[in-house]
């Protein structure tokens, strides 16, 4: 028998840039294939010309041994194609049948027959265990709930192979083990899942095979049941990543940034961090561990002098900067690498040389009576270019072209050649691959040689335990530990992370709540290599 | 007397609300469609004069607003197609647009009928009013229903038609969803620039209407600028409504009653260039209170 899906040379250029090179790629039915690849290797290519939306310059795809021209996503739907995007593609406003069956209402006379189509949905729902409200609205569910909504909505047009652009990135553990199951289920009933991830542990639990993809070819095709973390990371980067980080020791020095009795409110009045205080010394990186929503962003915006906070002091090198703006605060030697790369870090439309001297474009090696001097700043941003390794056209390319983890790199060159006696870094590598991350982690320790100061924040636990000297933990709001590096364990943080007591009593710690049954926050953010 | 007076107010009411109604309900329409309409103000004003211009050529009310129609219909074609085909900007559209039906109505006035500022003549022929005996006798009914004309009855029953348009059928579903994630509609097969045409152009149906309502319903004459604001009254009870047309009906009548009321003002001494302005006040007045409730914020981040 045929194999669900069978693509064989399929090429695609982008200008000079080849961004498939001849891929081939086999899945049968009732499987779940991985497609597993660095930012840039090729696989977002190869899934949108899979599902219609771009058309390859070269090679053919079968569908159950038929070859196929899927000239739009709409040929694809029609020949049993289906896929969830990471960012997804559902009306807010509308209910959950109106969105799955959109398009294709079931109808008496002139009226879209309600009853039909939510009979129809529940029954689909049922069947592979997908529990939905289906009169919900879409804007008030969960993203968890959302997805689902998704691939109900590939289901309702039969979908026999449905794509999957990496779907745990948005989701909690436990969401993201019930993912599981639906694609087990889905499977069992014929199906086939092309299941796009970056997440080692994630592939290797759910899949049957992988495709491992490289520089936009297949780099190796993988048992998933005779491979290992090790060989697939050597087929996506090409040689052996150790993300074991050495922490080399380093003299603490002066404080650098002094934090005290913080706390920032909210529009509506509640607390998002009350009575926070930190310090963090040269030389040292300390890390905020906490699940998101705690207060994390809160904090670390108010110390960036992006909100205003409500009462506390923040200190820098002594001198109090809480009443300063952003602009001062830099001026005055604060980096920030924020979380959100894409809308706080950076101006998507203006170029790689203008994103990187953003901020200092007043410094008097940039500009000249309030001209710049386009060819220091282009000579700045291609030195920046190439220590950072971004791989990027020219210094001149809109920076909404990259790739997440490019894109990152170019926030960090800017904000690591600030020379600012603190970096603050939130989310340093949440959505890059695996070679940034470790050039990120790299990048972060020399820094950290050189004497510089380092507030990390990270909801990965296995970043802040490999990072940090010090790591404290956040808990709605309050900072309830805080621990030297070599005291700390996932299991002591995990607790702490849940709002328990982490065993030991913690240092300096706020309130302690009684440990709440948050089910399994310890394991929730080391899922990943 | 009062009593009388409270009556001959709620028929002005009603009489002024009509033109503002149909503008409204077609800007519910393209709005959800995902194409803000801010050409309202001039469809109407080009509706207004070709219906002047339909019932003095052609010798009947009737054509009066088959001309208003066709007209309107061809005035929106740079909307539809811009917006959708060309890709072009829908705010700088819609201002060319109204700027356009301004001087190209006054511009017709002086070549057409040879005036300028206003233009009446008793072969403009009215559209008439219907006085229905039989409802004479059911009190309120009765009241509200006397001497008003059919495009008045009309706009009633579009409330309902074109909310049942959006929210029970299989059209009214695709529109919204268009609205609101294009892309999304169109990955679903849904061809987005396909509905935004249709809906504006059969939208700007209802301004041919409202015109000729405006040209031939209560009074027949043209004048230039004759609309006075009406498109954008009805675009802000678009807005105040969020796009619903049940709730955009409610904030016509709202307008629709403060015009009236502005006249009975005049009629005990207040200047009218006071009572002009009671409409856009009391407009003022509800978007701020509105306001408070919005859900759009300015937040730091």
């Amino acid at each position: 028998m045929a194999a669900a899906l069978e693509v064989r040379g399929i090429v695609k250029r982008y200008g000079a840039l080849v961004a498939n090179a001849g891929v081939d790629l086999v899945v049968e039915r009732g499987e779940i294939h991985g497609i597993m690849g660095e930012n840039g290797a090729g696989k977002s290519t190869l899934m949108n010309i899979l599902y219609g939306v771009t058309q390859p310059d070269a090679g053919e795809i079968r569908l159950g041994g038929a070859l196929v021209r899927l000239r739009s996503p709409l040929d694809a739907i029609r020949n049993g194609l289906g896929m969830v995007h990471q960012a997804f593609r559902l009306f807010d406003s509308l209910s959950v049948w109106e969105n799955i069956v959109f398009g294709r209402e079931p109808v008496r006379g002139w009226v879209v027959d309600g009853r039909t189509a939510r009979a129809a949905v529940a029954e689909l729902a049922e069947r592979f265990s997908l529990s939905v409200n289906v009169d919900a609205r879409v804007g008030d569910l969960s993203v968890g709930v959302r997805q689902r909504v998704e691939i109900l909505k590939a289901l309702y047009r039969e979908a026999r192979i449905l794509i999957l652009d990496e779907p745990t990135a948005v989701l909690t553990p436990r969401e993201a083990d019930a993912l599981a199951d639906v694609m087990r289920a889905l499977v069992a009933d014929g199906r086939s899942i092309l299941f796009v991830t970056h997440k080692l542990r994630e592939v290797l639990d759910v899949t049957d095979r992988i495709t491992v993809m490289r520089h936009g070819a297949v780099s190796a095709r993988l048992e998933t049941a005779r491979t290992s973390e090790q060989e697939v990371v050597r087929a996506m980067v090409g040689r052996a990543v150790s993300l074991d980080i050495q922490r080399p020791d380093v003299a603490t020095g002066d404080v650098v940034l002094e934090v005290d009795h913080l706390s920032v409110k909210m529009e509506h009045g509640h607390s998002a961090v009350s009575d926070a205080g930190l310090t963090v010394h040269a030389g040292e990186i300390v890390g905020i561990a906490g699940v998101a929503g705690n207060g994390q962003s809160e904090l670390i915006e108010a110390i960036a002098g992006l909100r205003r906070h409500a009462g506390g002091t923040i200190r820098l090198r002594g001198t109090e900067i809480g009443g300063l703006s952003v602009g001062a605060r830099r001026r005055l030697g604060v980096a920030y690498i924020p979380e959100d790369r894409a809308t706080v870090g950076t101006a998507g439309r203006a170029s790689a040389s203008e994103n990187l001297i953003l901020g200092f474009q007043r410094r008097r090696e940039f500009q000249r009576w309030g001209h710049l001097l386009h060819e220091r700043v282009l000579g700045w941003a291609q030195r920046l270019i190439v220590r950072y390794d971004v791989r990027i056209r020219d210094a001149q390319t809109p920076v909404d072209t990259l790739s997440g983890g490019n894109l990152q790199k170019v926030v960090v060159a800017r904000e690591l050649e600030h020379q600012a006696a603190l970096i603050i870094a939130e989310q340093p590598t949440r959505g890059v691959d695996i070679g940034a991350i470790e050039f990120i982690h790299r990048k972060l320790l020399e820094e950290r040689a050189r004497g510089r100061a380092i507030l990390l924040v990270s909801a990965e636990l296995s970043e802040i335990l490999a990072l940090s000297d010090r790591i404290l933990v956040i808990y709605e709001g309050r900072i309830v530990a805080n621990l030297p590096s070599r005291e700390a364990s996932e299991e002591r943080i995990g607790s702490l992370l849940a709002g328990g007591s982490g065993d030991a009593p913690p240092v300096e710690a706020g309130p302690l709540r009684a440990p709440s049954p948050a089910p399994s926050l310890s394991d929730a953010k080391l899922r990943d290599p | 007397m009062s009593n009388l007076f409270s009556v001959i107010l709620l028929q002005a009411t009603l009489q002024a609300m009509t033109p503002i109604l149909l503008a409204s309900l077609a800007g519910v329409l393209c709005a959800r469609v995902g194409v803000f309409n801010m050409a309202l103000e001039g469809q109407m004003l080009v509706g207004a004069f070709f219906a002047v211009v339909g019932s003095y050529y052609g010798g009947s009310a009737l054509a009066g607003v088959a001309a208003a129609l066709v007209a309107v219909l061809v005035f929106t074609l740079p909307l539809a197609l811009g917006t959708t085909w060309l890709r072009g900007d829908n705010i700088s559209i819609c201002i060319a647009l109204n700027l356009l039906a301004s001087g190209l109505t006054s511009f017709l006035l002086r070549i057409v009928f040879g005036v300028s500022g206003t233009f009446s003549d008793p072969a403009i022929l009215p559209i008439v009013k219907l006085r229905w005996l039989w409802l004479r006798n059911i009190p309120v009914a009765g009241i509200l229903t006397w001497a008003q004309t059919p495009i008045t009855f009309l706009s009633w029953a579009l409330i309902g038609v074109v909310w049942f348009l959006l929210f029970r059928t299989p059209i009214g579903l695709r529109l919204r969803g268009v609205g609101e994630r294009p892309d999304a509609a169109q990955a679903l097969g849904v061809d987005v620039s396909r509905y935004r045409i249709v809906t504006v152009l059969g939208s700007s149906l209802l301004l041919g209407l409202a015109g000729a309502q405006l040209s031939l319903g209560t009074v027949s004459v043209f004048s230039e600028d004759m609309t006075a604001g009406r498109g954008w009254i009805a675009l802000v009870a678009v807005m105040l409504a969020r796009s619903d047309p049940l709730w955009a009906a409610a904030a016509c009548l709202l307008f629709g009653f403060t015009d009236a009321i502005g006249l009975r003002l005049q009629s005990i001494g207040l200047p009218n260039q006071l009572t002009d302005i009671t409409p856009y006040v009391i407009t003022l007045i509800v978007i701020v209170l509105n306001s408070g409730r919005s859900s759009i914020r300015l937040r730091m981040r």
